[in-house]
């Protein structure tokens, strides 16, 4: 399945928040959004998930998604979004619960994706006694379990440390080698974009509109041996920004 | 040469300093319970209340000595009247304070949920939350009939508003970034209300439930005011109007028993449902 973003634009009141933004997500691609603070990346990825609905242009989905699939576009939030008063599975569960699935079912599927994520150690734990790294490997579990055709990662790994980040990245490129999911994945963080896109799509301060769209050819599991060459590549994504978060850095001094 | 001696000086004041501990100044300002403590201030006071009555530091007439009290609380156990008086408050309290806050839940929810039922019934529910319901006593006589209605109507008025507020202000207060995902998950409305909106107002339904109890006692003693001839707060007006002191002791002291009793059941309920919070 794959989508297509048709000139979306879309503002607050008088201010124009997106700009013309027209854009593919193509199967088994992870397309990375990145762009200055306030650019409207995450409102961006609201409207592909049909969150909120933009003020004009579209957002389509061409071919059906897989039979098996639950929910076709599914979040991972930036907070991790989990249910406080919920255990691991039972949080896992939750998302499961209104799909008509008998009880030996979702067993299995959360059985699989604990597997999947290493979590099964921590299936009983609830949220306040895991780490940030252990909360959002939950809720990629979660994501995980209704099979996604598209996943919409909105800075998923913003609020971890930088060892955690690592690790968590790792797990997303394993992921991607053995199941090639199809991605949309908003971050403000250079280095997660070049380490993780198949396609960069550079956003300009408000209003957001598409300042360019930069490839990635190399395989990602190969990433690691390309060090130099994903640096130029985020060397020339910064170049592409600087200027356009230093505008937004003032603007916010400005009021 | 002097300059020499001074910095030498100044090494030897450097060396003799080095070696201090850092002063420990980050005590204090700590959340801890000591459980011992509040029987012993309850058990000083009434000590010193019954020393005061027996030296006649304090008149019988000011304050009857918690001797007193205690025989007359004890006349009432074996007269077999507590179990009566007790009962009768005890059904009252249940019956007012439970559908009280059974029906201030639902309207709690019925406002948080909807703007149009907010719009419409938050402004009512702040117009009447300040009346005192003592106040309306009368009129609820009339609509409730002179017997239990009046009474179990005073208290379900008196803990119905309360609870609507703290249920509204629980729903309002639950994480949005949660109802988002339970959306994005394809939850039904339903579902949500059910499975995230609710137990995250649970906190706030709970201390309501605190004050709402609290709120029920107090109302007891108004409510046993007309036509009543058991309950604890008939007990009390009773003995008031006869100048027993030492029977209208007893009877408060039953009260704030109850108190203590429904905050410790409220406390345990927290803990079981609770548990989840940090």
């Amino acid at each position: 399945m794959d989508l297509h973003l048709k000139n979306i634009s879309h503002n607050y009141g008088e201010v124009d928040v997106l700009k013309n933004i027209d854009l593919e997500i193509n199967h088994r691609e992870i397309v990375c959004v990145v762009g200055p603070s306030g650019c409207g990346k995450s409102t961006l990825l609201r409207f592909i998930g049909g969150l909120e609905q933009p003020a004009r242009g579209k957002v389509v989905q061409i071919g059906a998604a897989p039979e098996d699939s639950l929910n076709p576009l599914t979040y991972i939030f930036q907070d991790f979004a989990l249910l406080p008063w919920r255990t691991v599975i039972g949080n896992i569960s939750l998302a499961l619960e209104d799909h008509g699935l008998s009880a030996l079912e979702r067993k299995s599927i959360i059985e699989n994706v604990l597997a999947r994520t290493k979590l099964s150690d921590f299936r009983n734990a609830l949220p306040r006694q895991l780490s940030g790294g252990m909360k959002q490997r939950v809720a990629i579990a979660r994501a995980l379990s209704v099979k996604p055709a598209v996943m919409l990662m909105d800075e998923p790994l913003s609020a971890l440390d930088s060892q955690t980040r690592e690790l968590l990245m790792d797990d997303l490129v394993d992921l991607w080698s053995r199941e090639g999911f199809t991605a949309c994945y908003v971050t403000h963080n250079l280095n997660e974009a070049v380490q993780l896109g198949h396609k960069i799509v550079v956003l300009s301060r408000r209003p957001g509109c598409i300042r360019e769209i930069v490839d990635i050819d190399i395989p990602l599991d190969q990433r690691k041996n390309y060090i130099n060459e994903l640096d130029q590549k985020q060397m020339q994504l910064w170049a592409l920004m600087r200027d356009e978060a230093l505008a937004a850095d003032q603007e916010l001094i400005n009021g | 040469m002097a300059e020499k001696k001074a910095k030498a000086k100044d090494q030897v004041v450097a060396k003799e300093a080095e070696i201090k501990t850092v002063p420990f100044r980050g005590g204090g300002f700590k959340i801890r319970s000591i459980r011992t403590i509040a029987p012993f201030v309850f058990i000083v006071i009434i000590a010193f209340w019954e020393f005061g009555s027996q030296t006649g530091l304090i008149s019988n007439l000011v304050l009857p000595a918690p001797s007193e009290a205690f025989g007359a609380l004890r006349e009432l156990v074996e007269s077999g009247m507590l179990v009566v008086h007790l009962s009768a408050s005890l059904k009252r309290l249940i019956i007012g304070w439970s559908c009280g806050s059974v029906l201030g839940i639902i309207v709690g929810l019925l406002i948080g949920l909807f703007p149009l039922a907010r719009a419409g019934m938050s402004p009512l529910v702040s117009a009447i939350f300040p009346i005192p319901k003592i106040a309306l006593l009368p009129l609820f006589v009339i609509w409730f009939g002179i017997g239990e209605g009046s009474k179990v109507a005073t208290i379900l008025f008196g803990t119905f508003f309360p609870t609507v507020i703290t249920t509204y202000g629980g729903v309002d207060n639950v994480d949005r970034g949660l109802i988002r995902m339970g959306q994005s998950f394809g939850l039904s409305w339903f579902s949500i209300v059910r499975k995230i909106i609710l137990p995250g107002a649970l906190p706030a339904i709970l201390s309501g439930c605190r004050i709402s109890a609290s709120i029920a006692i107090i109302l007891l003693v108004a409510a046993e005011m007309i036509g009543a001839e058991f309950g604890i707060g008939a007990y009390i007006l009773l003995a008031g109007s006869l100048f027993a002191t030492d029977q209208l002791v007893a009877g408060v002291a039953i009260l704030s028993t109850m108190g203590l009793i429904f905050a410790w059941l409220i406390g345990r309920a927290e803990k079981y449902f609770l548990n989840w919070r940090t």
